[in-house]
């Protein structure tokens, strides 16, 4: 039974056409499995850009039909729901996107989208009633209705209008949140305030978050699971210390060992990575994706895509690891 | 220690008219972008500049270099530029022509942002390189094609390159032509303005490592710009943080990393997070200050968690407190 997950996706692909008639087929997510249990968690999908990364938080959200393979959300699949599975799904699940200014209409007052959320999503049609609900997700995100109320978007700064976001999004009482970028627009000094709230909402609201980023520094201060992702396929997933410490997919060590730290100068400076090559070409290799650019290449890499490993906690896809269990799909 | 380049009391910012005030007369705003900057830049060193966005940082670098576009205005203050051959440039008193027949590439260059917005999409990038070679070293297209080829195999671009039109190179090496192409001249200075924010971990290496080792063959000056702590600790040998147009503190970079000494830096510095550490870190409260009406006294001052009466009528001078160390707070020196 999968009653006891609150998040499964099971062999998701996304194809994509281009060129003439989009006869060529571009798979922007690649078979990707995993799941999550169902308590307070945050699971970080981390990649670069054009990884694949939020095309398949588009399709967990139920914005994008997958072209292949399903997601259950507490058991129930996500893209055939049932009748009434709709409404409680969109309470159930919200997003948190990259650009706050994005997310608010620029031409209607803040207060407005939030009162709308309150009349649709939770049918709130009495004013006073809709205001307390607002006002309560507010005062936990250190704002109330009063700052809020007859202002438009361009008079908060980026950092406070997403978090006026996340309150609106805190509404519905969601159990799971799914935020994309949340704070890559976000200044560095209120950057931290954020992702403490989402630590916060965690332990304190019992919300399980889907965090989808580039940075793998913010990935490892918040989150318990990590999934890397290349091209469309995860490579390493697993606990985040035995992920990022751990670096057991060649990618994931060139990622790390890019980041630029202060206490690993001298190390970053000498480095000389061989740069990604092209994104589309890569995309449609049949065998390991990485192969092009892998300083661990080996035959077997240009032939076959690699399986899923079991690496102690960790699973990988790599053929470094050959003679570790093999993952298999559970039906 | 020689001196490269000499910014004193730089004043200036955005002059915009606002169309939509409620009062029948136009009335013009400024922004006031970059406040009494001095800064002296060292020849043979990476210079890193600091700061959140719309700190003033990328107004301070187009100061340097010249390039004053309205509603950029400047309204004080000169930029002295020494070259190698000895000569003193005073870029702020010339005329854009001159700022492009004398010095723009040839002593000082800019790679901007976002590199698609400076390569021609209809020109194939050959003639990018022979362009500036016909412009500034006056031979004829066959030789500067010649001379590209050359130029090209030396910094360790593709050969295919040259013949590829600008949108069909990935931003990685678009980013790297551009690069080359500022460099080609070898400049005394080179302006660099977020030059990696566009591209991903890996390729952001290549890129900084590439500007790092031309600044470490030509011996000149390379100027950063970043709002990512992390590129100045691996980069740069001196950097400076800005806040709302104002410099704060100036130092070497492993000095403002060990311990820095402004409120607002070691905010910066202490909320980085880091591999392998799973310290519970802060940001600040508040946000940054609308620069159209910055607030009085210290411009940090209503975020600072060190905040005296002083702090909020009288701006601190930004003073030397240690040997190469200088910090704008009343706290110091104690």
């Amino acid at each position: 039974m999968s009653g006891e997950f609150l998040l499964e996706v099971k062999d998701v692909s996304k194809i994509f056409g281009y060129g003439f008639l989009g006869r060529v087929k571009f798979p922007a997510v690649d078979h990707v499995s995993f799941s999550m249990e169902d308590e307070p968690k945050i699971l970080t999908i981390a990649g670069e850009s054009g990884c694949g990364k939020t095309t398949l938080s588009r399709i967990i959200l139920g914005m994008l039909e997958p072209s292949g393979g399903v997601v259950l959300y507490k058991g129930r699949n996500v893209h055939a729901p049932k009748s009434g599975d709709k409404a409680w799904f969109s309470k159930q699940v919200q997003a948190i996107f990259q650009d706050p200014y994005d997310t608010f209409n620029p031409l209607k007052k803040t207060e407005t989208y939030l009162y709308e959320t309150a009349r649709n999503l939770l049918r709130l049609k009495d004013y006073k009633e809709a205001s307390k609900r607002i006002d309560e997700p507010l005062n936990f995100i250190g704002l109330s209705l009063d700052d809020v109320k007859n202002k438009y978007p361009n008079e908060f700064s980026g950092g406070e209008l997403q978090r006026i976001s996340i309150a609106r999004a805190l509404m519905p009482e969601p159990k799971l949140m799914v935020a994309d970028e949340p704070v890559s627009m976000v200044d560095a000094s209120l950057r931290m305030n954020i992702l403490n709230m989402f630590k916060d909402l965690k332990e304190k609201g019992g919300i399980s978050f889907v965090y989808i980023t580039h940075d793998l520094a913010t990935a490892y201060y918040i989150s318990d699971e990590i999934a890397v992702m290349y091209r469309g396929v995860i490579v390493e997933m697993g606990p985040a210390e035995d992920v990022l410490i751990g670096k057991h997919h060649p990618y994931t060590k060139g990622l790390v060992e890019a980041l630029p730290e202060y206490s690993k100068r001298e190390e970053w400076l000498r480095k000389r990575a061989k740069p990604p090559g092209m994104e589309v070409k890569e995309f449609l290799t049949p065998y390991c994706k990485y192969s092009d650019i892998c300083p661990n290449r080996m035959e077997k890499c240009v032939t076959e895509r690699p399986p899923i490993y079991n690496v102690d906690k960790v699973k990988v896809a790599c053929w470094l690891y050959d003679g570790y269990p093999v993952e298999t799909l559970q039906e | 220690m020689e001196v490269d380049l000499e910014a004193a009391a730089l004043e200036g910012g955005y002059l915009l008219s606002s169309m939509h005030t409620p009062s029948p007369k136009r009335h013009e705003v400024y922004v006031d972008a970059v406040s009494d900057v001095s800064l002296k830049l060292r020849r043979n060193e990476v210079f890193g500049i600091a700061g959140e966005s719309g700190c003033g940082k990328s107004t301070l670098i187009k100061m340097l270099y010249g390039y004053l576009e309205p509603p950029l205005v400047l309204r004080g203050g000169s930029v002295k530029l020494h070259t190698k051959e000895g000569e003193e440039v005073q870029i702020t008193s010339l005329t854009r022509k001159q700022l492009q027949k004398d010095v723009w590439w040839n002593h000082a260059s800019y790679v901007p942002q976002s590199s698609m917005n400076v390569l021609n999409p209809t020109m194939r990038i050959r003639d990018h390189f022979a362009e500036m070679f016909k412009m500034h070293a006056g031979i004829g297209r066959k030789e500067a094609y010649a001379e590209a080829r050359k130029y090209v195999e030396q910094v360790g671009l593709p050969m295919d390159v040259l013949s590829a039109f600008p949108h069909q190179l990935s931003g990685g090496m678009r980013q790297r032509v551009v690069i080359a192409i500022a460099l080609l001249l070898e400049p005394d200075l080179v302006l660099a303005d977020e030059p990696s924010s566009a591209l991903d971990v890996i390729n952001q290496q290549i890129v900084l490592n590439l500007l790092r080792e031309a600044q470490e063959a030509l011996r000149n000056t390379l100027v950063i710009v970043s709002h990512d702590m992390g590129i100045h600790g691996v980069m740069t040998h001196r950097m400076t943080v800005m806040y709302a147009g104002k410099l704060i503190e100036i130092g070497r970079t492993g000095d403002i990393f060990e311990k820095p000494i402004h409120p607002y830096t070691q905010v910066l510095i202490e909320s980085l997070p880091k591999l392998g550490d799973k310290k519970q870190r802060t940001g600040l409260g508040g946000h940054p200050p609308d620069l159209r009406s910055p607030p009085t006294g210290c411009r940090f001052h209503p975020r600072c968690p060190y905040a005296m009466p002083k702090c909020g009528k009288e701006p601190p001078e930004i003073q030397e407190v240690k040997s190469d160390r200088y910090v704008a707070c009343w706290r110091y020196p104690e």
